[in-house]
């Protein structure tokens, strides 16, 4: 009973501030004051009251195995920098028990779950110059019995840890849309304020011996943090512990409240349209519905505060995005439904191409805007042809705009006219569907394979690749059409001059 | 080739002269005679009508070409306003289906009023669209309806200068249909409304306008009822296409009076009329928008009452056949007198009738055509809009060029001679130069009677120079040469059964017979047809004279080339949504009406009520999606006047004006920081105008000082005190550090320093062209401060006199 409150502890002390901050916005600071001090007695008392409750539930309510293994340190380290959270958790494993295992868990709070785009891992092997890193598989786990509908990952270590043998594991994990502003709405001239909630310590079904939480902030502005000793400030760095000997699932709830104007380019939906000819070209469509994800924009906009003061007026605006393009990308074209955006710049270069476009208006927090990007690339940089005779194309999955969160992305392979057994290969998991798609002068239709991907960063770019089978005859099905009806206009034109239909001789 | 191609229009030229006789009596012998003349003809005919396909291949080609210049120079996109409502509605069609198109309330605009489309818009231009959009659908061709309706137009001016062609042929033969269609093809005017994007109803009226004429004179020439039918639908096309029919409907009774009078009756002309009033009255009272218009508007009586008059020639003209001289004599007298009494009585109750309704029976533009003056005087919306003045005479320059100059050469190569065809020609000349001096308009609907008259001149001239050049180098080779003329006449009678077979189903079969007989003729037998034309007609300039003639005809011709590819380029082609301007850093864009339409689309409510000048009401709907108070479509000036007077008011009453009609946003567009001079400053005028003509508080000397729209420290304090003052110049004065000096009025502003209280600023563009203002919402009372509360009563006192002043209350 006890254990079920512990991650909603947040909540409350969430509840009870913004209650009062709501109720007497004018006396802000006063009250902030009291709610801190309210808040950090209240959070005592409860992480208290969940190492009571996990000492109690420990050796009942875990599954057997984990127990077995405990984590000698744990370094975090969470990047704030951009509305893109990046975790960096460096574990020392070992194994206490008398069996092997081979796997290690990760706990999240269901929250983070939520909102966690990728997880990865690695086995470190060896130090400083000799360090090698070898990926690791990380899945869901079915372990459903964590405390408070904790969720848990498993991954599975290259080799079997021995009783009493070490392994070090770096775990990466990215969250997305897990800072939350506030005040939720600022009007122009103010700054963006977020607040970031986690834990200082880390969540765990091990034992942890030694652990440090290191958190990056964009610049030193913090407006407040919460302190659980020992925890310090340093510029931009929040460092929390080292504590020691942390029992598993201990959660002190932090809150973090700090200023981040990046731009918080959220893409809420992504339609891509590659489309394959076989006469050298790839065609790609992107729709774009873009959004300003940051703390709402409250009253009027000024244009003049925003041209003539652009260093605090409007400061979490954005004005432009940039688009990596792969390289000899030609014929590209940036509009929406009423026409050209004449505000892009291309520059190509040997290795990449950058497109850098600005919507039509900047974004403000709230704004939306929708466009349209299309680019051509020649088809031998990204079709190929596999050993068993089939063809695949290699392409990026996700979203070319640089630090944006796609919300839900939709990749629309379209192959050619003709092409049979279409698979996809994606590196993740996503939802695959088939559709056809007719355009011009087509009769069958062409295939299309569909994925779909919700909650995508920018490190979900990496290549994909749809295999299928195509005959090249196929490729002259329409010229030969349309040469034949013009061929038999023709001969309907000769066999009419040569006809004479008329009634009187 | 040159030559040779020559002599072809100028072959082609002789025959419809007498075609034009020939053709209803069906007199095959008569042609064959006429033909054996120019045995060689049927060669020539038949490899003329292949280049002549192929020239006005290339004709249709130019046409559709240099209207591709704002795509090219810009984007494709849609120009303008009333193309973008053409689009929207277009967008609904091929979304929805026809049967939602007819029943379209469309409650987006006319805010609280609503608008019914399907009853109210000419549906030519959005169902041809629509139908050509989902043809090629079918065929899988997947283009998006913007890139139909943007190259809607070109299309059909290429149609246009087909038909012209054809009109033109009929008149005065293959080389004037030729130099005609030609000319058409980039004449400036029509250039100006029909450029791609510019999807406007204009583009493909004109076409049908044309054709509708050509078909009338075909059914005149031919006297055939299957032409007489085609001449009804194309009629029932233009009169869905645009409210221009009308020019059809009384030129058409026009002519066919003026055939009457001269004595120029015949069944042709009955065949040419009759049906046309029957049929294209019943099909055009299909069209929503003209319905039963079609019977009882004065525009239409004119139609009516030639088709008695026909009626009544044609019974005299059938008795006079019946009786004898004497006979007739005595009925005419009779019923001459007796239906003198009758027409009086009719025409009583005719006028008594017209005179009962208001505007005797025409609509303001109608009579604003009748007298120009008539709009300026009564109609300030009508007069406001800058395409319904009258036009200046460097527009005449601009917009036809040397055609000015060609036409009364045109109108006297029309007289010679005077045929029913030639002479319709003539009286559609005439007409259009009248209208087009009314509205600048209108000058669109001359512009295809200065082409055709100019292409009668110049193929006229052109023929009469090569005449003589040619008749020139055939004397000088027979007297080089004199066995010659032996040769000509054995070649000259030896194909002759032949070529009357083949010029009987010349016109009716596409030349086939000619086709077959090529291989049998030979194509050397130019000088005997030189020599029986000069006999013929006896007309030869010296030589000297006809090169040089010919020399500056193609000088002519080449500066016309010269100045419609200039305009094409630069004067017609901008889209006028998006502005550019050249600088020494280069091009520089300015988007900013799409940046705040795409602003307002995206960051306001669905349900938003935007209120702005009516200018860009179309423009609003159609790219930002919003309710919209007043639009281009000017039907309800009531309306329009709430706006203008809101505009015009202090920003107190104005605020009460929006708020009663539900206005979330108000826009307005500002040339102040960047020198755009069309902008609701410069259009104040008419808000206060039509404002003060619906509601007088509004009075327009309030606004003026020394007779002028002033903005500068002369500005009056109604001026300064008007909300469309105050939401252009709202901060304006804090870009260029206090000074406000607006570069379209080339003045600083006269009040510099000033707050909105019931306003506030939501959006202004990156230029500042377009700015837009969210109306505050009413303060809420606050409790306890008696002491304001009190001087508030007491300052609104004065205040309930000026609610009295709100339309709307």
């Amino acid at each position: 009973m006890l254990a079920k409150t512990l991650f909603r502890t947040p909540d409350i002390s969430q509840h009870l501030r913004l209650g009062s901050i709501l109720l007497l916005p004018r006396e802000k600071t006063r009250v902030n004051m009291e709610v801190f001090v309210a808040r950090s007695r209240l959070t005592l008392i409860l992480s208290l009251l969940a190492l009571l409750s996990l000492s109690f539930r420990s050796s009942s309510s875990l599954p057997s195995s984990p127990s077995e293994l405990q984590i000698l340190t744990a370094e975090r380290r969470i990047d704030l920098a951009s509305h893109i959270i990046r975790v960096v958790l460096t574990l020392k494993v070992q194994n206490d028990g008398a069996s092997p295992a081979s796997n290690v868990l990760l706990a999240f709070p269901p929250p983070q779950v939520k909102h966690l785009a990728l997880i990865q891992a690695a086995e470190i092997t060896g130090k400083k110059k000799k360090k090698a890193v070898h990926p690791l598989d990380v899945k869901p786990s079915d372990h459903t019995d964590g405390p408070n509908g904790a969720k848990f990952f498993s991954i599975s270590l290259r080799n079997p840890l021995t009783s009493g043998g070490s392994v070090s594991v770096e775990v990466s994990y990215i969250l997305t849309q897990s800072l939350e502003p506030f005040p939720v709405e600022i009007s122009q001239s103010e700054p963006q304020l977020v607040l970031y909630r986690d834990s200082s310590s880390i969540l765990s079904p091990y034992a942890i011996k030694q652990q440090t939480t290191v958190i990056r902030t964009p610049s030193t502005k913090v407006e407040s943090f919460t302190r659980v000793e020992p925890s310090s400030q340093i510029r931009t760095e929040l460092k929390y512990g080292p504590y020691v000997d942390q029992s598993p699932y201990s959660f002190t709830p932090i809150l973090i409240h700090f200023e981040n104007n990046n731009p918080f380019a959220v893409v809420e939906e992504l339609v891509r349209e590659i489309e394959i000819s076989h006469w050298g070209n790839l065609q790609i469509t992107e729709h774009y519905t873009l959004v300003h994800n940051g703390a709402k924009h409250k009253g009027g906009f000024s244009r003049v505060e925003y041209q003539s003061r652009p260093s605090i007026s409007g400061v979490s605006s954005f004005k432009h995005l940039v688009a990596k393009l792969p390289p000899r990308v030609h014929s590209v074209y940036y509009r929406d439904n009423i026409g050209n955006i004449s505000t892009s710049h291309l520059r190509t270069s040997y290795s990449k191409s950058e497109l850098e476009i600005e919507p039509r208006y900047p974004l403000l927090g709230g704004w939306k805007a929708t466009f349209v990007i299309g680019y051509g690339l020649p088809l031998q940089d990204f079709l190929f042809e596999s050993n068993d005779g089939k063809r695949y194309l290699n392409f990026t999955f996700g979203c070319p705009i640089a630090e944006t969160v796609v919300n839900k992305i939709t990749n629309k392979v379209v192959l050619p006219e003709g092409s049979k057994n279409p698979s996809a290969v994606v590196p993740f998991s996503v939802d695959n569907r088939a559709e056809t798609k007719y355009t011009y002068l087509d009769i069958v239709g062409r295939p299309v394979v569909v994925l779909e991907k919700e909650n995508v960063v920018p490190e979900h770019n990496s290549h994909f690749q749809v295999y299928y089978d195509f005959h090249p005859m196929f490729m002259l099905a329409e010229p030969l059409m349309l040469t034949s009806v013009f061929f038999f206009l023709f001969v309907a034109a000769v066999a009419y001059l040569h006809m004479d239909i008329s009634i009187r001789k | 080739m040159k030559a040779l191609i020559d002599s072809e229009i100028s072959r082609a030229h002789t025959k419809p002269h007498i075609r034009g006789f020939r053709r209803p009596l069906m007199a095959v012998p008569v042609d064959g005679i006429i033909k054996q003349s120019t045995p060689s003809s049927s060669l020539r005919f038949a490899f003329g009508n292949v280049l002549a396909f192929f020239i006005l291949l290339l004709i249709g080609v130019l046409a559709f070409s240099i209207r591709l210049f704002s795509v090219i120079k810009y984007e494709s996109v849609i120009h303008e306003f009333d193309p973008y409502f053409n689009y929207r509605v277009t967008q609904f069609l091929t979304k929805n289906g026809i049967y939602d198109f007819w029943n379209w309330f469309d409650d987006r605009t006319w805010y609280p009023l609503g608008r019914v489309i399907g009853g109210t818009v000419y549906p030519g231009l959005t169902l041809t669209a629509g139908t050509i959009w989902k043809v090629l659908h079918s065929l899988n061709i997947p283009l998006s309806v913007e890139t139909v309706c943007v190259f809607t137009a070109p299309v059909f001016s290429a149609f246009a200068a087909w038909a012209a062609y054809l009109l033109t042929k009929e008149v005065k033969g293959t080389g004037a249909g030729l130099t005609a269609a030609v000319l058409l093809a980039m004449v400036p005017s029509y250039i100006s409304r029909s450029v791609a994007g510019s999807y406007d109803n204009e583009a493909v009226a004109i076409f049908a306008l044309i054709f509708t004429f050509y078909l009338y004179i075909k059914t005149l020439n031919t006297g055939s009822l299957f032409y007489a039918t085609l001449n009804s639908i194309s009629y029932f096309y233009m009169v869905c296409s645009w409210g221009g029919y009308t020019f059809i409907i009384n030129l058409i009774p026009m002519h066919v009076l003026l055939c009457i009078v001269t004595g120029r009756y015949s069944s042709r002309l009955y065949i040419a009329y009759a049906p046309l009033v029957v049929l294209g009255t019943l099909l055009a009272a299909l069209v929503p928008v003209v319905g039963f218009n079609a019977v009882m508007t004065s525009e239409h009586f004119a139609s009516f009452l030639v088709f008695i008059v026909i009626h009544v020639v044609a019974l005299a003209y059938y008795i006079k056949g019946m009786l004898s001289p004497k006979m007739f004599k005595v009925a005419a007298t009779l019923v001459i007198s007796v239906g003198l009494v009758v027409c009086i009585g009719v025409v009583a109750v005719l006028v008594a009738v017209v005179a009962s309704s208001p505007t005797k029976g025409w609509s303001g533009r109608s009579l604003s055509l009748l007298d120009p003056t008539y709009a300026s005087k009564y109609i300030p919306i009508i007069a406001s809009v800058s395409e319904h003045q009258p036009p200046t005479w460097p527009s005449y320059f601009m917009d036809i060029n040397v055609l000015a100059f060609l036409v009364p050469a045109g109108i006297i190569a029309c007289f010679s001679p005077l045929s029913d065809a030639s002479s319709f020609v003539i009286l559609y000349l005439v007409m259009s130069v009248y209208f087009s001096g009314v509205m600048v308009r209108l000058m669109l609907v001359f512009a295809p009677a200065a082409c055709i008259m100019s292409g009668i001149a110049l193929s006229e001239a052109f023929d009469v120079c090569t005449r003589s050049i040619k008749y020139y180098i055939s004397k000088l080779s027979e007297s080089l040469q004199t066995d010659a003329g032996d040769i000509v006449p054995g070649n000259n009678t030896s194909p002759q059964s032949d070529v009357i077979k083949t010029d009987k189903k010349d016109d009716l079969l596409k030349e086939r017979p000619s086709r077959k007989n090529k291989k049998k003729e030979k194509e050397n037998i130019e000088k005997p047809s030189v020599k029986s034309k000069t006999e013929k007609r006896p007309l030869v300039l010296p030589v000297e004279a006809s090169i040089f003639a010919l020399f500056l005809i193609i000088l002519l011709a080449a500066f016309y080339v010269i100045h419609s590819v200039w305009a094409a380029a630069e004067a017609y082609s901008a889209p006028s949504i998006v502005l550019t301007s050249h600088s020494h850093d280069g091009l520089h864009v300015f988007d900013d009406f799409r940046e705040a339409y795409a602003w307002l689309s995206h960051n306001t409510e669905v349900d938003d009520k935007v209120a702005s000048w009516w200018d860009y009401g179309y423009q609003t709907t159609a790219m930002a999606n919003r309710t919209v108070i007043v639009d281009n479509n000017t039907w309800n000036n009531t309306h329009i006047a709430t706006v203008g007077t809101a505009m015009s008011s202090p920003e107190k009453d104005a605020w009460q004006i929006f708020n009663s009609l539900d206005v979330k946003y108000v826009l307005v567009v500002f040339g102040g920081l960047v020198g755009y001079p069309s902008d609701d400053i410069n259009k104040f005028l008419w808000m206060v105008r039509i404002g003060g003509g619906v509601f007088p508080h509004i009075k327009e000397p309030d606004y003026l000082r020394d007779g002028q729209y002033r903005i500068d420290s002369q500005a009056t304090p109604t001026m300064l005190n008007s909300l469309m003052y105050k939401l252009s110049y709202f901060r304006f004065v804090e870009t260029d550090g206090g000074k406000g000096y607006d570069r379209v009025r080339r003045t600083e502003i006269g009040k510099k320093y000033f707050k909105l209280t019931h306003f506030e600023e939501v959006f202004t563009t990156h230029h500042w062209m377009v700015r837009i203002y969210k109306l505050k919402p009413q303060r809420n009372r606050i409790r306890g401060k008696t002491k304001k509360s009190k001087s508030k009563t007491t300052s609104a006192t004065p205040r309930s006199g000026t609610t009295k002043r709100n339309p709307w209350h």
